[in-house]
């Protein structure tokens, strides 16, 4: 599956050759560190900091087209019901979060059960930042700078059998440390899904960072699915299971509310939802007199991922 | 108990003051620039907050006098009633305006899809009428039309706690303690008009 590149860069964007150079220098200075250093230091000392900062990475032209939200609204304004349903309860609640060691076990429809620890599933691909639009269902939108690697690279790693037709992520849910799991708000751990070919799409990544750094508690730390043209609830949090499985899973939204949420969730102007319009959205970071902008099909992705859905009713399948 | 004119001034105006510190708190935050990642959003949730809240407020005068016997608050009713339209004016107009820029076909198309911003809707066109018939004036030209009107402020709350019950996604904590405190209101008056009903003919009311 290639992506049309052209299409994402507009002639304006492309980057002056001196800032190239620049930031060839950069990465060469970058990986020398590396060569010595481990690839990614996840001791305690910097995985308590949540500024800690990355190093390494691939600077990527997706999307360099749009301005990026702050820092400082990403990482306060969000919705992580784990840590309370308020969007400001995330960036409270999560402090404590403990994110190291980390594992992730693969399990169903794959070769043998296995796990990996983020320091070595981190190994699996160089690290690559992508500049993606973000849209929630209910309405508003931000543009953020993830850090990560392709999910099909961990795919290709964890070899899933022919029974593989969809991909079950799953939250971690602990009482001690998330005081929303103490309360019944959703059926807990929470769980998303992807189809294959979803997961395989080279737009889709698992993120460990954002805005050059680790990835604060409250996006999700230290590992989550990042699907740019599904609604904001699609990409799954701190996860620490992705389970291979034939049938479409049932994920966390879904049984909330079959109405209202599908589990395909494509981000689409035509379908709306019954309590938010979906044909307009709020970019973050407006202020109080920005208008809002129109919402586009598959978030403006469609040149990338509209061929996965063709001859599909998209109403049907929302 | 009865207060003097003079004390009344005063709590009349403690009371102005007080109730409209919610916009005073939103001018402060706005000027200085702290109204979080979605200002919008704030403004609309906090005036709509507060309009509902002031509504209830002013539910709660009679049962608060047929149960502790306070009676003062009567004195400050048509105020907080004013005060919950005042609000519930700023909400439209954040809606109307920095939400959705007079685009009245997407207006349009948000309130006749989306059952919340119906009622939310309509509450707000039935508070109009009340809010232009509050005046001594007005009370004394309806006579008894006057008291028959002003019950639709019940429905006006039945319509704005759905309006709340419904906007909200999944945690209905909030709406559900309006709710509640609604169903409390109502049942203390019917509960004393049973009783009333129900006391021999001479005796005092």
């Amino acid at each position: 599956m290639k992506i049309n590149n052209s299409e994402i860069i507009p002639a304006s964007e492309i980057t002056p050759y001196e800032t190239y150079m620049g930031r060839r220098d950069f990465i060469r200075a970058a990986s020398a560190a590396l060569m010595t250093a481990p690839f990614l230091s996840f001791n305690s000392e910097v995985s308590a900091a949540t500024s800690a900062s990355l190093f390494g990475y691939t600077k990527s032209s997706y999307g360099a087209d749009e301005k990026l939200t702050s820092y400082n609204e990403v990482t306060n304004y969000n919705n992580y019901y784990e840590f309370g349903t308020s969007k400001s309860d995330p960036a409270l609640e999560s402090k404590d979060l403990e994110t190291h060691p980390w594992t992730v076990s693969i399990e169903g429809a794959v070769k043998k059960n296995k796990q990996i620890n983020l320091d070595d599933l981190l190994k699996l691909a160089p690290l690559e930042e992508r500049i993606y639009r973000m849209r929630c269902v209910e309405g508003w939108s931000m543009v953020i700078p993830w850090i990560g690697i392709p999910m099909s690279k961990l795919i290709q790693w964890a070899e899933p059998t022919s029974n593989a037709k969809f991909i079950e992520f799953v939250s971690l849910a602990d009482q001690s440390q998330m005081p929303g799991v103490r309360t019944n708000i959703l059926d807990w751990p929470y769980t998303e899904g992807l189809r294959m070919d979803e997961a395989m799409h080279p737009l889709t990544i698992l993120a460990v960072g954002l805005y050059g750094k680790l990835l604060p508690n409250q996006n999700g730390a230290p590992l989550r699915l990042v699907v740019p043209w599904k609604y904001g609830f699609k990409n799954a949090k701190s996860i620490v299971k992705i389970r291979f499985v034939e049938s479409m899973p049932k994920t966390s939204w879904v049984k909330a509310g079959p109405k209202e949420y599908g589990f395909y969730a494509n981000v689409n102007p035509m379908v709306d939802h019954p309590r938010w319009t979906q044909s307009t959205e709020r970019r973050i970071g407006g202020g109080l007199f920005t208008p809002r902008i129109k919402t586009k099909l598959f978030n403006g992705y469609a040149e990338q991922v509209a061929h996965m859905y063709t001859g599909m009713d998209l109403v049907k399948n929302f | 108990m009865k207060i003097q004119k003079n004390k009344l001034h005063i709590i009349k105006s403690i009371f102005f003051v007080l109730l409209l510190t919610p916009l005073i708190r939103l001018i402060i935050l706005g000027i200085n620039d702290a109204l979080g990642a979605n200002p919008i959003e704030t403004v609309e949730r906090s005036t709509g907050y507060w309009a509902l809240f002031f509504l209830l407020i002013s539910l709660s005068i009679t049962p608060l006098r047929l149960t502790v016997k306070i009676s003062w608050p009567i004195h400050i009713r048509r105020m907080i009633g004013l005060y919950s339209f005042f609000y519930a004016c700023l909400h439209a107009v954040t809606y109307f305006w920095l939400d959705h820029w007079f685009d009245w076909q997407e207006i349009l198309n948000d309130i006749f899809k989306h059952p919340y911003v119906l009622v939310g809707f309509l509450s707000l066109l039935l508070l109009i009428p009340l809010a232009i018939t509050s005046t001594n004036k007005m009370m004394k030209a309806m006579g008894r039309w006057w008291k028959r009107l002003h019950c639709l402020v019940y429905f006006i709350a039945v319509l704005s706690i759905l309006h709340f019950l419904w906007l909200v996604k999944k945690d209905i904590t909030e709406p559900a303690l309006f709710a509640i405190i609604f169903a409390l209101l109502i049942s203390i008056r019917i509960f004393h008009k049973r009783i009333r009903l129900n006391a021999p003919k001479d005796s005092p009311r």
